[in-house]
């Protein structure tokens, strides 16, 4: 079976976050930047159910200016057989993201597309659901558990949702996206750079892929959330439990 | 003029409290249109209870999709039921509060309806050229003034960002959806759902939250300390990924960038570091209050209250003098 299994490159989760003084964006000169660490869930999963026996070919696509490639590549490092790197300039939006990635599953046609639920920049959690919605196909999102079942034909999915885990068993092709407890995704290892490296990244241009993909959301400023102001420091739980009475009026 | 749609949720039987807020960001989107219609959706089987508890909030009617196949929210199914919905009134804007629940459907029927979309919006207003919408990304760490094209526009609201509508007394009409396709059923099928195992409210509605992170050091602990200072006060409990990561909590205890948002009046840190991805799920409560051992805690930057102490110690005291008043 094939495998398709997206990363979008984004800032460290350990980077320092600060908003430009004109509020353009983000600052994101001489900032380290990472796979998206639920992408990474995503590969990590797409090695074991290879290294589970199942026979596939694990496909890591990004779409993205040309900085994704190194993203691309860790992917390629982890396990991953080849890559596809969509090129586009400027910010797609996640719709935009899903048509294009669309476009490219008509052409791959992959039997499971593992994402991950939510990009740690723009925090919108839409793609996979937006891909599974335009290629009519099942979807199992905030995945922690992932079996496959019925001779690979279908997943047995654990969802982590806001009143506990839910379980539900999707027909493959489907679509999943990770959370961040499905696995812990292994170290790149030296000897795995080095194959990258010979590994094929193919160059496709999001424009030609998909030429009506078009982003709806436009970002008009950014600003840095108001600060909360310091507060004061107790030196018993007496004097926490006064302060919460008589001051916060809470208790 | 405006004509939304709002994605109701519910749980066994129960709105969840969230779904006012969103109809409360459908009447704001009303004002500043200056008129339009608000239609809830209720989707599901036998859940006319819940769709009657939501006549009284102005909506212009309460669309019910009941049916046997809807009994769970299967993201393929539901959402074929908002896209219905959403033709039905003529919807310009579908909305729904931000939850594990709308974030499976909403995005999916977004790309049905072909619409752009936007996830947790805490403000929207409108210049000149259109209506501008404000979010939170980046853990929290920025704040993003977004447009967004089209004829037709879905939503999530952060729930602590928009209130209530005042109820009415004029009760809306129920109006039966009529689902234009039978879904295939055989595509998901949905198996079981564990059952939360304790009677306290969500977090993400409740006026106090206390919440555990890594220095609690089993389930037990967590239980009598954690849980025990909750319920003496009446609130929720909540968790940092640390817990739920060593499977002392379970997962919809999480609160975080990748856990539940919560803006209460009181939130309690107890033996949190106050890590950036936390401090996105909690950072518009009104009083944060940390207890943590090291003085050094991030978490203290934020709080409103602050106690440098042992939480093997501290909670134990707190709730000595709680009994005994
Ligand atoms: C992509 C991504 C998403 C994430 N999403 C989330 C999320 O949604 N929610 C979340 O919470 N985290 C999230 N995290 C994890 C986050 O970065 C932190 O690792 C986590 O919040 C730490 O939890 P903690 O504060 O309980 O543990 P620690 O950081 O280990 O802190 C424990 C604290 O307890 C104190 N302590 C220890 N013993 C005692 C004692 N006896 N008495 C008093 N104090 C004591 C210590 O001083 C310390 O400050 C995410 C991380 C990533 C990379």
């Amino acid at each position: 079976m094939k495998i398709l299994v997206t990363i979008k490159r984004v800032p460290d989760p350990d980077t320092r976050i600060r908003v430009k003084p004109d509020g353009s964006g983000i600052v994101t000169d001489g900032i380290k930047h990472s796979a998206n660490p639920f992408d990474a869930i995503a590969v990590e999963e797409a090695l074991r159910i290879r290294e589970r026996g199942v026979d596939c070919e694990i496909v890591v696509a990004s779409v993205g200016a040309e900085d994704c490639v190194e993203q691309l590549r860790v992917g390629l490092a982890m396990g991953a057989d080849r890559g596809i790197w969509i090129q586009s300039d400027g910010d797609l939006d996640s719709l935009a993201v899903a048509q294009v990635l669309a476009a490219l599953c008509e052409r791959e046609k992959p039997s499971l597309i593992l994402m991950g639920k939510q990009a740690i920049d723009d925090d919108s959690n839409q793609a996979g659901q937006m891909l599974a919605g335009l290629l009519s196909l099942p979807q199992a999102t905030f995945v922690s558990k992932l079996e496959l079942t019925d001779a690979n034909s279908r997943a047995r999915c654990g969802r982590e949702t806001d009143s506990g885990i839910e379980t539900i068993v999707v027909k493959l092709p489907a679509v999943i996206t990770t959370d961040l407890r499905l696995n812990e995704p292994r170290y790149v290892s030296l000897p795995g750079i080095m194959k990258a490296k010979k590994k094929p990244v193919e160059n496709l241009k999001a424009s030609e892929v998909a030429p009506l993909a078009k982003s709806r959301t436009h970002l008009v400023s950014m600003e840095a959330p108001p600060k909360r102001k310091a507060g004061v420091r107790v030196a018993s739980v007496d004097a926490l439990i006064e302060k919460l009475r008589n001051e916060a009026k809470i208790l | 003029m405006a004509r939304i749609l709002v994605l109701a949720e519910h749980e066994r039987g129960q709105l969840k409290l969230a779904t006012l807020a969103a109809l409360g960001f459908a009447a704001k989107l009303v004002e500043i249109a200056g008129g339009g219609e608000i239609h809830a959706l209720v989707i599901g089987h036998q859940v006319e209870a819940v769709a009657n508890g939501l006549r009284r909030h102005g909506a212009t009617s309460v669309i019910l999709a009941d049916d046997s196949t809807l009994s769970e929210p299967l993201a393929d199914r539901w959402a074929s039921a908002v896209v219905d919905a959403a033709r039905s009134c003529q919807a310009d804007c579908v909305a729904g509060a931000a939850s594990t629940l709308t974030k499976d459907i909403l995005p999916r029927a977004a790309a049905l309806l072909d619409a752009g979309m936007i996830s947790d919006v805490v403000d929207v207003r409108r210049d000149d050229r259109g209506l501008l919408f404000k979010r939170v990304l980046h853990a929290g760490n920025a704040l993003a003034t977004v447009r967004l094209d089209g004829p037709l526009r879905v939503i999530t609201v952060r729930a602590a960002a928009f209130s209530a509508p005042s109820a009415q007394s004029a009760e809306s009409p129920i109006v039966p959806l009529q689902l234009a396709k039978q879904p295939s059923v055989g595509d998901t099928q949905f198996v079981a759902r564990e059952q939360r195992i304790s009677g306290r409210p969500d977090a993400t509605e409740a006026r106090i939250v206390v919440s555990g992170g890594r220095a609690l050091k089993n389930a037990e602990d967590f239980e009598r300390l954690v849980g025990g200072l909750a319920d003496a006060l009446g609130g929720a409990v909540g968790s940092s990924r640390a817990l739920v990561d060593s499977g002392i909590t379970p997962n919809s205890l999480q609160i975080g960038q990748t856990g539940k948002v919560v803006a209460p009046d009181l939130y309690i840190a107890v033996g949190i570091s106050g890590a950036i991805q936390h401090m996105a799920g909690m950072k518009d409560t009104k009083v944060i209050v940390a207890i943590n051992k090291d003085p050094e805690a991030p978490i203290f930057e934020v709080a409103d209250y602050g106690l440098v102490a042992d939480v093997y110690q501290a909670i134990p005291e707190w709730l000595g003098k709680i009994e005994k008043r």
